[in-house]
């Protein structure tokens, strides 16, 4: 992929927030005057990333959590996303 | 009508201030106002605005480091898991409040320019101001909270915005808000002389285009035009009554902080009701929901489920009804009142021999910042953007 490499560890980007909104039934991520809602399979990746787990640890999670395979594109897509908007971090 | 719930707050903690600005957001009769709610009261406002939802706080004013009481606020608004925003001009804010607040939860620091253009010259020029404002930077920085600064363009220093972002960036802002003003409050009174011209504008957003170009992420920069410049209004607070509550330093639970112009009007107060009954039940913050109360054009506009028909308080102020249509929309029937206003300040800058027309790029589009909510702080009036939700599920968001 292009890039995020798997064995980089995403991380909530400094000054933001994520948290559970009972009130949203969704993810939150929170920073300087602004939120953003985040979909199902969006806060599932976030909320895994945590600076410890690399890429790969996450894709293999979520796949063994969701039974499924193949999340590998969509997660390199997404963390990509997150990492330019700067919703996450990346250590390598 | 399904009625969601509020999701941002914005306390506006006292109308105490130590600057004078010449467009100032607050009413212009704040002076009349109540008295401020005592901390219980505020801590008792935070308690229910969360049970019902809202999760981002605004802190502001006036000047909220004129209340004594902002650090039990800030503990207690963070042991409810709120995301806390302080938006302050600085004035006031020493390294043991700083420090208090971190320790309390105090999220991020809103930098503003109160709006005085002798403020800003005083920054441009690096005087007192300016020395205030790079003290309190260093501190947001020693403290590590995200920087925004925020600065509020007008005809009389919309020329400056690369002397501006040049400020900002040796300050170390990570987001510079250049907000143009919006006219309501002191700044409706101000408006012919603060309206600035289409060519000012131009130029202003050619400057932080190249500044952006240049700095890429390192420094974010949000430009927001005046909507007096567009043929479409903003979608003003998402609707009223729909995500955004502000409650004033004597209380006055309003769905959005100019809302209390609006005549006809009952205002609920905190320390009558409780949130919950004056969220959902008020008529207060019922009258503009949904689109029963909309007029043609708006009525049958296929667009009226995105712009909502515009800003309530400017309808009222410019038509003097405040169900029609936002005469900024060029569909309204009033839309020459915005034209001849954009028109009287092209002849006012022309006979003071600014503005003229620049041989710049084309007008960049306007800067958005997608996958956001619609929320509206202390610059509530102050501007607003169309963003796209997109694939992270984000919803669109129209900032102030
Ligand atoms: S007529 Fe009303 S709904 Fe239609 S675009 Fe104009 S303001 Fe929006
Ligand atoms: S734009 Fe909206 S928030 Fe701003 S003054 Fe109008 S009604 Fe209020």
């Amino acid at each position: 992929m292009i890039g995020v490499r798997p064995t980089a560890k995403p991380s909530i980007a400094h000054g933001m927030r994520l948290q559970w909104e009972p009130a949203q039934a969704a993810h939150v991520l929170l920073y300087p005057e602004g939120m953003v809602q985040l979909n199902e399979s969006a806060g599932a990746i976030m909320s895994r990333c945590d600076g410890v787990r690399t890429v790969a640890d996450i894709v293999a999670d979520l796949e063994r959590t969701y039974s499924t395979s193949g999340l590998t594109d969509d997660v390199h897509a997404f963390v990509e996303l997150a990492v330019e908007r700067r919703w996450l971090e990346l250590r390598e | 009508m399904s009625v969601g719930p509020p999701l941002w707050l914005l306390a506006e903690l006292t109308y105490r201030c130590p600057l004078h600005c010449v467009f100032c957001s607050n009413p212009t009769e704040f002076a009349a106002t109540g008295a401020e709610l005592a901390t219980a009261d505020w801590l008792r406002v935070l308690r229910e605005a969360r049970a019902l939802g809202a999760v981002q706080l605004g802190l502001s004013g006036g000047e909220p480091l004129a209340r004594d009481d902002l650090e039990p606020i800030i503990a207690a608004a963070h042991s409810l898991g709120y995301y806390i925003n302080l938006i302050t001009s600085g004035v006031g804010m020493t390294e043991e409040r700083i420090r208090a607040f971190k320790a309390a939860g105090l999220d991020h620091i809103q930098l503003s320019f109160q709006d005085s253009s002798r403020e800003l010259n005083d920054f441009l020029s690096s005087t007192r101001t300016f020395e205030l404002k790079s003290r309190v930077a260093a501190l947001i920085r020693q403290y590590e909270y995200p920087m925004v600064l925020n600065v509020v363009l007008h005809r009389l220093n919309i020329d400056h915005v690369d002397e501006i972002l040049a400020m900002a960036e040796r300050i170390g802002a990570e987001y510079v808000e250049l907000a143009n003003t919006q006219y309501y409050g002191w700044a409706w009174l101000n408006r012919d002389h603060l309206l600035p011209t289409r060519a000012q504008l131009e130029r202003a957003e050619a400057a932080a285009q190249r500044v952006r170009a240049r700095l890429g992420s390192r420094m974010q920069i949000f430009f927001v035009v005046p909507d007096y410049f567009e043929t479409r209004p903003k979608a003003c607070m998402n609707g009223l009554g729909s995500v955004f509550l502000a409650v004033t330093p004597d209380g006055t639970a309003l769905p959005c902080h100019a809302a209390r112009m609006l005549p006809g009007l009952t205002f609920p107060n905190v320390l009558e009701s409780d949130l919950r009954s004056i969220w959902y039940e008020s008529e207060a913050f019922n009258r503009f929901r949904g689109e029963g109360w909309m007029k043609e054009p708006c009525r049958s506009c296929p667009e009226r489920h995105k712009d909502h028909g515009g800003c309530r308080c400017q309808a009222f102020l410019l038509t003097g009804d405040a169900a029609n249509t936002d005469p900024v929309c060029d569909l309204s029937p009033h839309h020459h009142l915005v034209t001849e206003a954009v028109a009287r300040a092209e002849r006012a800058a022309a006979a003071a021999g600014n503005g003229t027309p620049s041989a710049g790029p084309g007008t960049p589009a306007v800067v958005s910042r997608p996958h956001e909510l619609v929320f509206r702080d202390h610059r509530i009036s102050i501007a607003v953007e169309h963003g796209s939700g997109a694939t992270a599920g984000g919803q669109a968001r129209g900032e102030s």
